[in-house]
């Protein structure tokens, strides 16, 4: 049975353990319901529960373990011989995958019965061209070690799916049957409907440590692999970034760091003055006419999708900047010193403009927070507002601002769509901002999309370069937020 | 007494009168100024880039959902459509698009000798104006109405980019010398038809809802099937994010046990919402696409991806409006015998409603912009062509996003792209503009003081 259709009987089981169970219950107190403990309402949410939660979370949960179970059953059918020089397993698996849905396709489809199917033989039939005709294409002629392994592989997912469909079943009348016969007026329905509640809620809520550990684990694992490819010290400390898809690549994170952190310096380079004023201004000085108006509008910047900054950076800023800075003779300046659109400045000068009101919000808040007798005490000592500013409220309110300029720093780095648009594709260490430049993430962007190839170094680093990326921004993430933290209490 | 007299061997103060101000203070007083001004320049700097922003979008898309049209009689031939003459539907198919072209020529042909204008561009070059995308119409046309065959039909025809380009003020005669699109003659004509009302430049519905197409062919380039695959993604997030994020709010807010698990949750949740977006991109790579299997460049895909990436948000905004519901609420409840449960199910949650609204449909319209993640699965680099029909195609076929398509016009070499991409900006601003004004709207509706 397909899963769509299970699910639809699973919750049409659960609809009618709903009315049953209440009937049930209701019949036993002579139809009158102040004679229950609960209200009739949880007797049948209770047999509902006791269908739906076992079954529903067997589903999910041989879903997500049935195509590692078959996946190394079968994997362990193909000889290594046949694995070609260079590939992995992983690729003679996914062609073995294909060749299996490829033929229940063909079942489908009526191309094939399922028992010519089991009976096709590699070497008398053309099967790539029976497939290929019903549009799912083979990479390569296919092998009968393939053929077998496909075989065993439709016949293992078939088995597994019938087994599932039977267990999930099975659970959902255990479950009817036995809470029907709990469904009796002194059955204390509602505290038992509550305590499962209370476990759903408890796995919501564990559903972010759980994206948490799924984030590290899925790019521990790739970044493991990768590190058994290629040698962790030309990763981290050699001098080279060179991809190169014929195997022997030179693949160092240190140019693209050292990209990402420039960009990132000369982003808040823009934003931080520009935001920390406007914080400041909008605090101390403007009225609250001028502060209702300017700082929603200044925090539209910030609701600005990143993909419209990225294509400013790349239609707008960058050829402005080309004309101001470079093109020679034709040039605004006259000058030679920049040469393409992209470049550190262009990526660097349009994120800077999206952090803007991520400083001057996040700072406004911690200077508010600043106590109002701070300043009374120093204008009163006949200090000007600037004085106040500059030689007490900042100085109370600095680690907070630091803090909110990591924040900032960390968006800086993590940031995609503008450096994959503005900043260029070139890897190397360069102090010119008028160069382009290349950045961790838009690297991994370039090594997985396309074609991917799992077991290749040049594919994999990617999750390395992921990896170091999630553990920088989480980093100075935890370093920010304990700085803010500390700041605050001081003054509660 | 506090009063202290002044000691004799003290310096005598400078004489200084208040009408007259020393010059330290008048250094002080401009400092003061200095400081104000760059306070106000700092907004202003905000405030203009946000209006550059804008006038770029606004400036640059609104060509966009103008295209030009090239409005010319073609006599469907029945010599090159129906050689047989019997009008059967599998014999007119059998005529592919290579068969349309000669009539589009002497349609081109006809219409510019009757106009009487002077040219001596060849037939081929004449229909060179039209879009590629011509044929293919005249041919669906033919196909859906085989009895119109023998008789003579006025279309409309999109006019291929160049043209259109010129007629924009994108193209000029200076920027084609080496183009081998089209030629100074050939401008020429348009010129002459623009001035004949042949060509016209109207609103372009089909920006809005056609669909993509292919490098050749950027004036029959929409968003409607991308903006189809960003419904499907937002379906699944409200499906998911909503209820999930929900559920976890009232048992961070209103159970859980003040103990380090919790502590660990919560942190994680703070954290979680500061991961770069390209991470989760990695996550549904490696987990969704690479180990469930999952198609590439499904919505299904792209929706579990945002959803992980939104719960955070809502989490913290749903946990926000919980806590504004004041605990008299939850008391009152359980004094008249409600359970815990009771009071959190009937009581609190109805009352943090809107607050929950609001905080999901902003972190729905931020779910709506995001594109860096969906790069990794797959979401660009093909043609978005054919709309879903069913819903489990919608969720499970190949498909864009609006934002994943507007990188993809970026990427492309023809400057007529870029126009399209600005104009998808417009188009998906619109939708996160609408989709902020109403929370908003309901924050300001529905909102308690307590």
């Amino acid at each position: 049975m397909p899963t769509f259709w299970l699910v639809v009987v699973l919750l049409a089981l659960t609809a009618l353990g709903f009315w049953f169970g209440r009937r049930r219950a209701l019949a036993s107190a002579n139809g009158n319901p102040r004679d229950l403990h609960s209200l009739p309402v949880y007797y049948g949410a209770n047999v509902s529960m006791s269908i739906a939660i076992p079954a529903l979370l067997t589903l999910a949960i041989w879903l997500l373990a049935q195509p590692m179970v078959i996946e190394n059953r079968v994997s362990a059918l193909i000889p290594s011989e046949l694995v070609p020089e260079n590939t992995s397993l992983g690729l003679v698996m996914s062609d073995v995958r294909r060749l299996a849905e490829g033929l229940d396709e063909a079942i489908v489809q009526k191309v094939l019965t399922s028992e010519q199917a089991l009976a096709l033989d590699a070497e008398t039939s053309d099967i790539r061209a029976t497939l290929g005709s019903l549009g799912v294409a083979l990479g390569s002629d296919v092998r009968p070690e393939v053929l077998q392994a496909a075989q065993s592989y439709r016949s293992l997912s078939r088995s597994g799916s019938t087994a599932m469909t039977v267990v999930c079943l099975l659970l959902a009348l255990v479950g009817l049957v036995l809470s029907t016969r709990n469904s009796h007026k002194e059955f204390r329905a509602r505290n038992v409907v509550e305590r499962g509640v209370l476990a759903l809620l408890v796995l919501a809520a564990s559903l972010a440590i759980l994206t948490t550990v799924g984030i590290v684990l899925s790019m521990l694992f790739e970044t493991v692999n990768f590190f058994g490819l290629h040698a962790w010290k030309d990763f981290f400390f050699g001098s080279t970034w060179a991809p190169n898809f014929r195997g022997d690549s030179e693949l160092s994170m240190l140019p693209l760091l050292w990209g990402t952190l420039y960009i990132s310096a000369i982003a808040l380079l823009v934003a931080v003055p520009v935001g920390l004023f406007a914080a400041i201004y909008l605090s101390e000085y403007a009225g609250p006419g001028v502060r209702a108006f300017a700082k929603p509008l200044l925090e539209i910047l910030a609701g600005i999708p990143t993909i419209v900054y990225g294509l400013f950076a790349l239609l707008t800023v960058g050829p402005l900047l080309l004309k101001v800075f470079g093109q020679g003779e034709n040039g605004l300046l006259g000058l030679e010193w920049m040469t393409g659109a992209t470049s550190v400045l262009t990526a660097g000068v349009v994120m800077g403009i999206m952090l803007i009101p991520f400083v001057s919000s996040l700072s406004d808040d911690i200077i508010n927070a600043v106590p109002q007798s701070l300043r009374d005490g120093s204008l009163g000592l006949g200090a000007t507002p600037s004085e106040t500013v500059r030689q007490v409220v900042l100085p109370a309110a600095l680690p907070g601002i630091v803090g909110a300029i990591l924040l900032a720093a960390s968006r800086a780095i993590g940031e995609t769509m503008i450096v994959v648009m503005g900043a260029g594709a070139i890897a190397k260490f360069s102090a010119n901002p008028f160069e382009s430049m290349t950045t961790i993430t838009t690297r991994v962007v370039s090594q997985l999309t396309g074609d991917t190839d799992f077991a290749s170094p040049e594919t994999l680093v990617a999750f390395a370069l992921g990896l170091s990326l999630f553990v920088l921004t989480l980093g100075l993430n935890v370093l920010a937020l304990y700085i803010v933290r500390k700041y605050r209490e001081q003054y509660d | 007494m506090t009063d202290l007299s002044p000691t004799p061997d003290q310096p005598a103060a400078a004489k200084t009168s208040l009408l007259t101000l020393s010059p330290r203070t008048v250094k002080r007083n401009s400092a003061e100024t200095r400081f104000k001004a760059y306070g106000i320049g700092a907004i202003a700097v905000g405030l203009m880039m946000l209006l550059v922003l804008v006038a770029t979008i606004v400036g640059r898309g609104t060509g966009a959902f103008q295209q030009t049209f090239i409005t010319v009689n073609v006599e469907l031939l029945e010599a090159k459509l129906d050689k047989n003459g019997e009008r059967n539907i599998e014999d007119i198919k059998r005529v592919t698009t290579f068969g349309y072209a000669p009539l589009l020529k002497t349609a081109m042909k006809n219409t510019v000798s009757e106009l009487g204008i002077e040219t001596d561009l060849k037939a081929k070059h004449l229909a060179g104006i039209l879009s590629k995308s011509a044929v293919a119409q005249l041919r669906a046309y033919v196909l859906a109405n085989p009895d119109q065959i023998g008789q003579t039909v006025e279309f409309r025809f999109l006019a291929q980019s160049r043209v259109d380009g010129y007629l924009k003020g994108r193209v000029s005669r200076e920027s084609i010398e080496n183009d081998k699109n089209i030629s100074p003659a050939q401008l020429d004509l348009v010129d002459a038809l623009v001035a004949a009302g042949v060509i016209e430049k109207t609103f372009n519905l089909d920006f809005i809802l056609g669909s993509d197409a292919s490098d050749q062919r950027p004036e029959a380039a929409g968003m409607g099937v991308s903006m189809l695959g960003s419904l499907f993604m937002m379906l699944v997030v409200l499906a998911l994010a909503l209820p999930i994020g929900v559920a976890a709010s009232i048992y961070l807010e209103e159970f859980a046990p003040k103990n380090w698990i919790t502590d660990v949750i919560e942190v994680n949740i703070a954290n979680l919402a500061a991961v770069p977006s390209i991470v989760y991109g990695i996550l549904g790579l490696a987990v969704f696409i690479n180990y469930m299997h999952l198609p590439m460049s499904a919505p299904l895909v792209g929706g579990l991806v945002l959803t992980l990436m939104t719960l955070p948000t809502i989490i913290i905004s749903t946990r926000a409006s919980l806590k504004a519901v004041p605990p008299s609420i939850r008391d009152a409840a359980l004094g008249v015998g409600a359970s815990k449960m009771q009071s959190v199910f009937h009581h609190v949650l109805p009352l943090a409603a809107p607050g929950i609204l609001t905080g999901t449909i902003i972190g729905l319209a931020q779910a709506l912009g995001e594109t860096a993640p969906l790069l990794l699965i797959g979401m660009v680099g093909f043609i978005a062509s054919n709309a879903p029909e069913t819903i489990g195609e919608g969720l499970l076929s190949p498909n864009s996003a609006m934002p994943a398509q507007i990188y993809e016009w970026a990427k492309r070499a023809d400057p007529a792209f870029y126009e399209r991409a600005w104009g998808g900006i417009i188009i998906l601003l619109v939708f996160l503009v609408t989709m902020n004004t109403v929370a908003v709207v309901l924050r300001r509706r529905f909102e308690r003081r307590w």
